[in-house]
């Protein structure tokens, strides 16, 4: 078996503390404090090049931090297999010749262990995960076939399988037509009663403050994280996005003068 | 009319059945089929991993190792799988090292030392008499010379590359589709990334008399790239890449009997027809 570290009891499923990294040379976290309960959902809203895939990258234990620690559930990240991370659509080589299902089934790869091939009581975990996302009926599509909703909603089968308890997604909602969109964000509110944790990295401050239980504000360091009506407010946002955020009417909407392109590097406009 | 028929069959059969009466032809037939499985196999995570030119540079960059392994028996055949072997995994390592860490882009890096190396085995080479001969049979190959001692260390050392992909096929899979999976799921990143550089390495050096180091490249990423064309499923793609390199092995070979045209250049040209042909279909089939 592959190494994995079991869960201390009595401590929160991320803690964040004293967090700093630095990518190619720039700050890109700064002083990063903070920790998730059980089943919360946290979205995660910043400008472009704000930190929010190395945050994730981070607390999924693929990037070293300079400074400070993660924990999960009171120990290192790199030791647990519970962290399911999602990835930008845009980072996935979409011609790979392999199925939906074959994709899910990597999730098991872990749990399997070495020179073992998935029993019944995998499959079962991949066809279990299908349902929920409802892409039974294209398990066995090449991946390139999927829509960009049902791309999406195969990762988080995936991570299903792998029963992650912890789900880190990289802006799912990026690019999506609204009844994707929606598709997905329904799809939370049932992990919410699977108690999955999730965060997600988005754009959109609405659906932000609908879907989500807290908002974290992110800007190389957290200018604000606490439940949405807080979270939204012009004076922070302004915080975050400097500049780039205008009032629309003089009322309460604001737009977000921000491109949808994604990455780590910053912008200079 | 029975007759003239009959005649025909004879004559086919012939055209099929002389040329391996010989048994370097044998030799040579099952030689070209064992290596062209193991590198189409192999070749499959080289097309998806876009590692076409790591693997052209590695075969070259061996040809210093045989060069002094040359040198040192005194030309003899048998010992140079050796040389060629243990040169491959120490180069397959070293460039994976040198173009994680290195300050300068991978492929400049992978370049210059896969020239450098090239030419450092063409100058031990040439410092024997009558070398051409013997360069042109390391740099094109010669199948038809390989002996029964070498065809039992292909047999075995290309069962073990097989049996290798086979055990790690989940990870290998999910290492090349996604790392960060891979990396996130806690699987052994690092080591299966240098065992399956080591896995190419030991298929360069199997492969190394059927093709030579020039066109190693071809039996790598020729096959695995025409059934890439063709099907969806990673396992189809190794099974019909080892499949049309084994076609293109044996029909390489008579066509390398009956036109007396070099046998790895034979092979290479085959495969390449394959490829032609499935992207020609693939760009006329209706979608």
């Amino acid at each position: 078996m592959y190494p994995h570290t079991h869960h201390k009891p009595n401590q929160p499923i991320l803690a964040v503390s004293n967090l700093t990294v630095r990518y190619n040379g720039r700050i890109a976290l700064e002083d990063v404090n903070f920790h998730l309960h059980e089943g919360e959902r946290i979205a995660v809203v910043g400008p472009n090049g704000a930190g929010k895939s190395t945050l994730f990258k981070v607390v999924a234990g693929v990037l070293q931090p300079q400074i400070g620690e993660v924990n999960i559930y009171g120990s290192r990240p790199r030791g647990h297999v519970c962290i399911g991370y999602i990835p930008q659509r845009n980072q996935v080589d979409w011609t790979f010749p392999v199925s939906v299902a074959d994709v899910v089934m990597m999730g098991r790869s872990a749990k399997l262990g070495p020179f073992n091939w998935p029993h019944k009581h995998d499959w079962d975990f991949v066809n279990h995960a299908l349902e929920t996302v409802e892409l039974s009926n294209l398990a066995s599509r090449q991946i390139s076939q999927l829509s960009g909703g049902q791309q999406q909603r195969m990762f988080i089968a995936r991570a299903l399988a792998q029963e992650a308890e912890l789900m880190l997604m990289d802006e799912p909602l990026t690019g999506l037509d609204t009844p994707s969109q929606e598709g997905i964000l329904n799809l939370l509110d049932r992990l919410k009663k699977e108690r999955v944790t999730v965060m997600v990295a988005t754009h959109d401050l609405e659906q932000a403050a609908s879907h989500f239980d807290r908002i974290m504000l992110l800007n190389h360091h957290i200018v604000a994280f606490d439940k949405p009506q807080l979270v939204l407010q012009t004076d922070k946002l302004l915080q975050a996005y400097g500049g780039r955020l205008r009032p629309l009417d003089g009322e309460q909407i604001l737009t977000i003068d921000d491109c949808c392109d994604d990455g780590e590097h910053d912008h200079t406009h | 009319m029975i007759v003239a028929m009959m005649g025909n069959m004879t004559i086919l059969i012939d055209f099929f059945l002389k040329p391996i009466t010989y048994h370097f032809m044998q030799r040579g037939m099952i030689a070209a089929v064992l290596v062209g499985i193991v590198c189409a196999v192999v070749g499959t995570y080289i097309v998806l991993r876009g590692m076409a030119f790591f693997g052209d540079a590695l075969a070259h960059t061996i040809l210093p190792g045989i060069a002094l392994g040359y040198l040192v028996s005194g030309g003899a055949r048998d010992t140079l799988f050796w040389w060629a072997l243990g040169t491959a995994i120490f180069a397959a390592l070293g460039i994976g090292a040198i173009s994680k860490n290195s300050e300068i882009k991978e492929d400049t890096a992978i370049g210059i030392i896969f020239a450098g190396m090239f030419a450092l085995g063409i100058a031990l080479i040439s410092t024997v008499h009558k070398y051409a001969v013997d360069l042109s049979h390391f740099l094109f190959g010669d199948v038809l010379s390989v002996s029964t001692h070498s065809l039992w260390l292909i047999l075995i050392f290309g069962g073990i590359v097989l049996l290798t992909v086979f055990l790690f096929y989940k990870e290998f899979m999910t290492l090349s589709f996604d790392p960060v999976l891979a990396a996130t799921l806690r699987l052994p990143v690092d080591l299966l990334n240098n065992l399956l550089l080591i896995l190419i390495a030991v298929t360069v050096a199997v492969s190394l008399q059927t093709v030579g180091v020039a066109l190693m490249v071809a039996m790598l990423v020729t096959p695995a790239a025409t059934a890439y064309l063709l099907t969806h499923r990673l396992s189809h793609m190794m099974l019909l890449a080892a499949i049309f390199a084994s076609f293109s092995g044996v029909i390489g070979l008579y066509l390398s009997y009956y036109l007396s045209i070099a046998s790895g250049a034979a092979i290479v040209l085959t495969a390449t027809v394959f490829f032609m042909v499935s992207f020609g279909w693939k760009r006329m089939k209706p979608t």
